[in-house]
């Protein structure tokens, strides 16, 4: 259900302060205990998660996250154990979930056996990484009708009519690409943030979700300061790539989203 | 039906497609737009029909291959891209991105290659026009294609060594569209097939069909040592000389024959055969057959042809293979081992071991073909492959 996503941006909203949706490959370190990387991150302050399917091919990630991906593959993730995976998170935590894949294992099982098996699971909405809005109708169409949100993206490079086209179709937020470049990490703050969250603002009222190259809190609070959300994926993954096992992992999660949550409060 | 350009949608049918990130969506409209208007002005052509005459060597000759039709009861030619400057067809393509990149004022040229061919293609457009470039290569694919290497840095071009996955080109061509996605405003990505998001595919088509209307007057029936080709037969990687030779007939009588890597045979799972043996879904960008697992994971593929080593191919084929417009066949390292001795101890001509296995199928197809006139695209030549064939004998 998308409602639930819906109510988490207007309480942030409300409460003067952004969400914190970290991103995690679904499946680490091991199937069995991915759930409690998730449950460490939301006691340690997490709003929502975006749950990771991992894929041999992610165009859009960098290296950290592509490694997080054939170590979840070899350690027998994949799109059966995420959607497991999903489910527990949603059951345990109550969170706003939603999953994040490419295009090619939602083709594979068919879009409406995928919609189907979210639902089913309790996701709130979907990501699919190389799905621009242009070929996006089939697939918001199959997931709207379980009430499940297709996100869509919103990149420094998009041009202003494709701004309308993405607006026109109702993602329950728009994931704004904070700077132009695949996943990972970033010295500097995205310059570009605050420019989008304007250009969509002109617009319409749709949450704006900031992404991609945000791994500090400092650039997670420039982030919130202006956006509706912010997702942090590779500063988390390494955190648990660099783990020896899932306990220590879960340690480090803790502490580190522990940083970005107290940054989601704008000044 | 042939079609003369996708759908609107970049679509050949259900194949094809844009499925890029957004980031990259802009720059592809760009792309469409810009090649749409250079391709409908005369100044382009002439500028690209020039290079291609007196750099590239064009057009290609059309050899009657005399001693292997003997042996073998046909009338074999051969179109000759092995002759085309840098050795290999991949040069058609590249000279006109090369001067598209200039049009649109992008100071910087990124491509992958797997070979090796299309990296010294591009690098050697970018040396012409003195554009910077840097090519993305699977680490197997720079040990195996070593030579290919050497060139690209002699041409001034930095290789970047790719060590994702299996490190041949399904890895090379992701990390080429990462740097893309980051570089995308003064960089232009010269694809080496007619793979990817649309427009890619149309526009490598449209630079590559010279070599089948090149053919055409080549071999248009007008004297005896001129027949009209009843067979025309070329190997298929991502497919670009096969849909360059096959587009101008495609829909007309000639039996079109397009042969992918069997690897070590397709019952064992390590091939290259994405329409013999795969199915659709989407890679790089575009809806096509190709080579993946029950949960949609892209699996890797196996030959001994780095170039014809890749789980996809061109959408334009998929159309094709789905239409009945071309049959697709497949054969294995090993035949195309033995087809490279036999081309070069027969004929003197040492070919690519992806061409070779075009030749390959021939040589088996033989009974079928007894009399007609077969026309194998001779793709590339062997040069580079002849420290790993040694070591393979
Ligand atoms: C000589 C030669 N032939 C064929 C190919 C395969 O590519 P395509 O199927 O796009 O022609 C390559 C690729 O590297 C090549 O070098």
């Amino acid at each position: 259900m998308s409602e639930p996503l819906t109510e988490l941006f207007s309480r942030c909203r409300e409460e003067g302060r952004a969400a914190l949706l970290p991103y995690m490959t679904a499946g680490l370190p091991t199937p069995e205990e991915s759930l409690t990387l998730f449950a460490a991150m939301a006691e340690a302050g997490a709003d929502g998660f975006e749950v990771g399917i991992p894929y041999a091919d992610p165009l859009m990630d960098g290296p950290v996250i592509q490694a997080a991906g054939e170590r979840a593959l070899s350690a027998g993730s994949g799109v059966e154990v995420s959607l497991d995976v999903l489910r527990e998170v949603v059951g345990s935590t109550g969170k706003p979930t939603v999953v994040m894949t490419y295009v090619n294992p939602v083709l594979r099982m068919g879009i409406e056996a995928f919609a189907d098996r979210v639902a089913a699971a309790g996701g709130s909405g979907i990501i699919i990484a190389d799905l621009p809005v242009d070929e996006a109708e089939v697939f918001a169409a199959a997931f709207r009708k379980r009430d499940i949100g297709l996100v869509l993206f919103v990149a420094p490079t998009t041009t202003d009519v494709r701004l309308e086209r993405v607006l026109a179709a109702k993602p329950p937020f728009v994931y704004g690409i904070a700077d132009l470049g695949v996943t990972g990490a970033r010295t500097a703050a995205s310059t570009h943030i605050a420019a989008l969250v304007e250009r969509v603002r002109r617009h319409s009222d749709v949450p704006v979700v900031a992404g991609v190259g945000i791994s500090t809190p400092e650039q997670a609070h420039a982030a919130a300061c202006v956006a509706d959300g912010v997702i942090v994926g590779t500063a988390l993954v390494r955190e648990v790539m660099g783990a020896t096992d899932a306990a220590s992992a879960a340690e480090a999660l803790r502490l580190a989203v522990g940083g970005f949550a107290a940054a989601m409060q704008r000044d | 039906m042939r079609l003369d350009k996708p759908d609107t949608q970049g679509r050949f049918a259900q194949f094809g497609g844009q499925f890029a990130p957004e980031t990259l969506m802009p720059a592809l409209e760009e792309l469409e737009t810009e090649f749409t208007k250079a391709w409908a002005d005369p100044g382009f052509h002439d500028e690209l029909n020039s290079l291609l005459r007196d750099f590239v060597g064009r057009p290609t000759p059309v050899y009657r291959a005399a001693r292997l039709s003997a042996q073998y009861g046909i009338e074999l030619y051969l179109k000759r891209e092995d002759l085309a400057h840098t050795g290999a067809h991949k040069i058609n393509n590249t000279i006109g991105q090369a001067l598209l990149t200039k049009r649109m004022g992008k100071p910087r040229v990124i491509a992958e290659t797997g070979a090796g061919q299309h990296g010294v293609a591009t690098a050697t457009a970018c040396a012409l026009l003195g554009q910077e470039c840097v090519v993305y290569m699977g680490e197997k694919d720079i040990e195996r294609q070593a030579l290919n290497v050497h060139r690209m840095r002699m041409l001034g071009t930095e290789v970047r060594p790719v060590t994702s996955g299996a490190g041949t080109l399904k890895d090379a061509v992701s990390a080429a569209m990462r740097d893309w996605v980051a570089s995308v405003d003064g960089t232009h990505y010269i694809i080496g097939s007619v793979v990817g998001p649309h427009p890619f595919p149309w526009m490598v088509r449209e630079l590559q069909k010279v070599i089948g209307e090149e053919l055409e007057t080549q071999m248009d029936g007008s004297a005896p040592e001129r027949p009209q080709p009843d067979v025309i037969v070329a190997c298929v990687g991502g497919g670009s000389n096969a849909m360059g030779i096959f587009y101008p007939y495609a829909g007309s009588d000639v039996d079109l024959v397009g042969v992918e890597a069997a690897g070590y045979g397709l019952e064992s799972g390590q091939h290259g055969a994405s329409l013999v043996a795969g199915s659709p879904g989407v890679i790089h960008g575009s809806m096509t057959y190709l080579l993946q697992d029950d949960q949609g994971q892209i699996l890797e593929a196996h030959s001994i042809s780095a170039g014809l080593d890749y789980p996809g191919v061109g959408p334009e084929h998929a159309y094709f293979k789905d239409t009945g417009l071309v049959r697709y066949a497949s054969v294995t390292d090993e035949e195309a081992l033995e087809a490279v001795y036999l081309l070069a101890s027969t004929e003197g001509i040492i070919p690519a071991l992806e061409s070779a296995h075009g030749l390959a199928w021939i040589i088996k197809e033989a009974p079928s073909l007894q009399g007609k006139v077969v026309v194998l695209n001779l793709s590339g030549r062997g040069d580079k492959d002849v420290e790993l064939i040694v070591e393979q004998s």
